[in-house]
């Protein structure tokens, strides 16, 4: 069941655009990833969600209440979600009297909040602070602090927005795990924002990508990663190679693509005639010699064309005919013993080889 | 203050107020206070020039100082204003929080120049103005008289002539407070379950605290500094200003002279006072 459904959701500030034809549904107990590049949406389109400001248009419904028409309601569904935002924010008072906010909000008794703050700051593992000023703690400890503070009110949904954007990677590791655990035991529907390729692909179950003030794809980390929809989105992902080429054939389930003067085969149907192959770096092996054995459909020598160290990885682009991205560990690179002009072969498999349609 | 001189900048070199005299001090700052030194000796050869013709003759001094005319008027001015300046933070604290958080607009335009208004207008016409609106025959003055509350040559007209006058100096103060309180703060608030009233008191006013308070000490001041703004609607009760016009066109120069050292004395006490209890309100108003 979907606790958030919003369809063609449009905002604007004056004149300027932020999001347009926005459509995403959030299933119960799912943890939907949102990842963009800045400045695409991703925090207005969470503000819009969580009730804190109204859509310039469109349709949203949360909780199966369809909010834009019953606005009355908006502080009562509130309360039924939280939200924790990119900067710690705590305000000037005790780490108590903090995450106790949202219980006097809600008007809780005394005996209440004392014993569901003390909880709430176990579970983040902070209690020893409870007594503490609030804006002495790191950084760190503050968005603990303001995580506890969201999660001592139970929320039904819980919205982050690039929660770990400003913080060191232990930081980073506990909020995660405390999101996961949350998501796995009281079955909090979790909506995240991040700019953290990784860290969408380790939490979400889901993840939809905003580009230019839109959702412009959505599905499984799979699909994102290796079968985005656009060139946007593949560039926005991280894929090395997105090249023109032009279908020639298509048989037996494999589409045969003439990139340049080299064919490679896709899995993919044709989108069209006209097409960019997609591949992933990763995807790509490299050999000293011609396999004796290679299940891959794509094979062929190549020429070592650029060498470039990406710790823990090393990007080495090759000629084979048209240039390839492969991304090979280190160690690999070092036991094929890497050479700029020396030959080798590339091998690729078929279903590594996405489609989409040329744009323009 | 700096004893020595710290390099921000290349050779650029922080003033020393004390030690180290004679040593390099920057040649503009040393103009500025030079040329800034004129406008506090105005100021202080005034006052200079008033107290050595009243510290001559205390006999005299003491006299209208504990003259019940003048204190009661003192008290009237500063109750009066005190009055106004109440009205002003129930009423324009919520119009300063409107502005600060409303985004640009003509009509947005319209209201900060209306409220502005008071500010460019030569005092006189302001006077007039509430003059004409709450006189007797007025639009707001005839409706109000019928339920008993008459505005020529009483307390009402004086305290709202102050009101009309001092609004801007309120609301513009208050409106900067609101406007340095970030938004996200209030969203936080509004996540953890607060309305947007809840917010606005527990969140934005604590921290604005401080623009409310010298806002206020900002309106109150013009507020008993008003002459010719009240004297059209209520030239009865005298507050001071028009007690020393009053007593000057009358009396002469030597009886207004010691009223207006008698209130130089107790403003500059008051308002020293009240600026020094703003320290006790920084706690508050950390920002986050």
């Amino acid at each position: 069941m979907a606790v958030i459904e919003a369809h063609n959701i449009r905002k604007s500030y004056g004149d300027l655009e932020v999001l347009h034809d926005v459509d995403i549904s959030v299933r119960e107990g799912e943890i939907l990833g949102l990842i963009g590049p800045s400045g695409s949406g991703k925090s207005t389109l969470l503000r819009i969600l969580d009730l804190i400001e109204p859509p310039s248009g469109g349709e949203l419904s949360v909780f199966g209440i369809d909010v834009v028409a019953e606005r009355d309601r908006w502080l009562d569904l509130r309360r039924r979600m939280g939200m924790l935002f990119q900067r710690p924010i705590v305000f000037n008072a005790s780490v108590y009297d903090n995450v106790a906010m949202g219980l006097r909000y809600r008007g809780a008794s005394g005996g209440d909040i004392d014993r569901r703050v003390q909880e709430a700051l176990e579970a983040v593992g902070l209690s020893r602070y409870i007594r503490s000023r609030a804006a002495d703690l790191s950084g760190g400890e503050q968005q603990r602090v303001a995580l506890s503070r969201v999660l001592v009110t139970d929320p039904e949904i819980l919205f982050l927005d690039e929660p770990t954007a400003n913080l060191d990677p232990t930081s980073t590791a506990t909020i995660e795990r405390i999101v996961a655990d949350l998501n796995r035991e009281a079955k909090t529907t979790v909506l995240i924002s991040t700019h953290d390729l990784a860290q969408g692909q380790r939490l979400a179950h889901r993840i939809g990508v905003m580009i230019e003030g839109t959702v412009a794809q959505t599905g499984s980390p799979h699909a994102i990663f290796h079968e985005p929809r656009s060139q946007k989105i593949a560039r926005f992902v991280g894929v090395q190679n997105i090249i023109p080429g032009r279908v020639v054939s298509r048989e037996g389930g494999l589409t045969t693509v003439a990139v340049k003067e080299r064919r490679l085969v896709s899995t993919t149907p044709p989108p069209g005639e006209e097409v960019l192959a997609v591949i992933r770096g990763e995807d790509i092996s490299l050999h000293r010699r011609e396999p004796g054995y290679e299940e891959a459909e794509n094979l062929f020598p190549a020429r070592v064309a650029a060498i470039e160290p990406m710790a823990p990885f090393v990007n080495v682009t090759v000629d084979c005919g048209c240039d390839l991205a492969a991304l090979v560990t280190a160690r690999r690179a070092e036991a094929l013993e890497l050479a700029e002009g020396m030959q080798v072969w590339v091998s690729l498999q078929a279903k590594a080889v996405h489609l989409i349609p040329r744009e323009g | 203050m700096a004893t020595k001189t710290g390099t921000f900048s290349g050779d650029a070199e922080i003033v020393s107020w004390r030690g180290d005299r004679g040593r390099q001090v920057d040649r503009c700052i040393a103009w500025f206070s030079i040329m800034g030194a004129a406008i506090v000796g105005l100021t202080v050869l005034a006052i200079a020039n008033i107290a050595m013709a009243e510290l001559a003759d205390p006999a005299h001094l003491l006299e209208v100082a504990a003259s019940p005319v003048v204190i009661g008027s003192i008290l009237l001015t500063f109750l009066a204003g005190a009055n106004a300046v109440l009205l002003l933070v129930l009423f324009g604290t919520p119009l300063a929080y409107v502005l600060a958080r409303s985004r640009p607009s003509r009509l947005k335009g319209i209201v900060e120049s209306i409220v502005d208004l008071p500010l460019i207008l030569p005092h006189t016409v302001a006077g007039l103005l509430v003059y004409l609106l709450f006189m007797r025959r007025g639009w707001l003055g005839a409706p109000l008289a019928e339920i008993g509350l008459a505005f020529e040559d009483a307390y009402p007209g004086t305290v709202v002539a102050m009101l009309f006058v001092a609004s801007p100096f309120f609301i513009n103060t208050m409106r900067e407070g609101f406007e340095k309180v970030p938004v996200h703060l209030e969203n936080v608030a509004r996540t953890l379950g607060a309305g947007t009233f809840t917010t606005f008191r527990t969140v934005t006013l604590p921290l604005s605290l401080r623009h409310l308070y010298s806002g206020a000490i900002f309106a109150w001041g013009r507020a008993i500094g008003e002459f010719a703004g009240v004297v059209m609607i209520a030239y009865y009760p005298f507050i001071i200003s028009t007690l020393i016009y009053y007593t000057f066109t009358t009396e002469g120069i030597r009886v207004s002279r010691s009223i207006a050292f008698v209130v130089i004395l107790v403003s500059l006490a008051v308002f020293y006072l009240l600026r020094r209890m703003t320290r006790l309100m920084g706690r508050y108003d950390d920002r986050v």
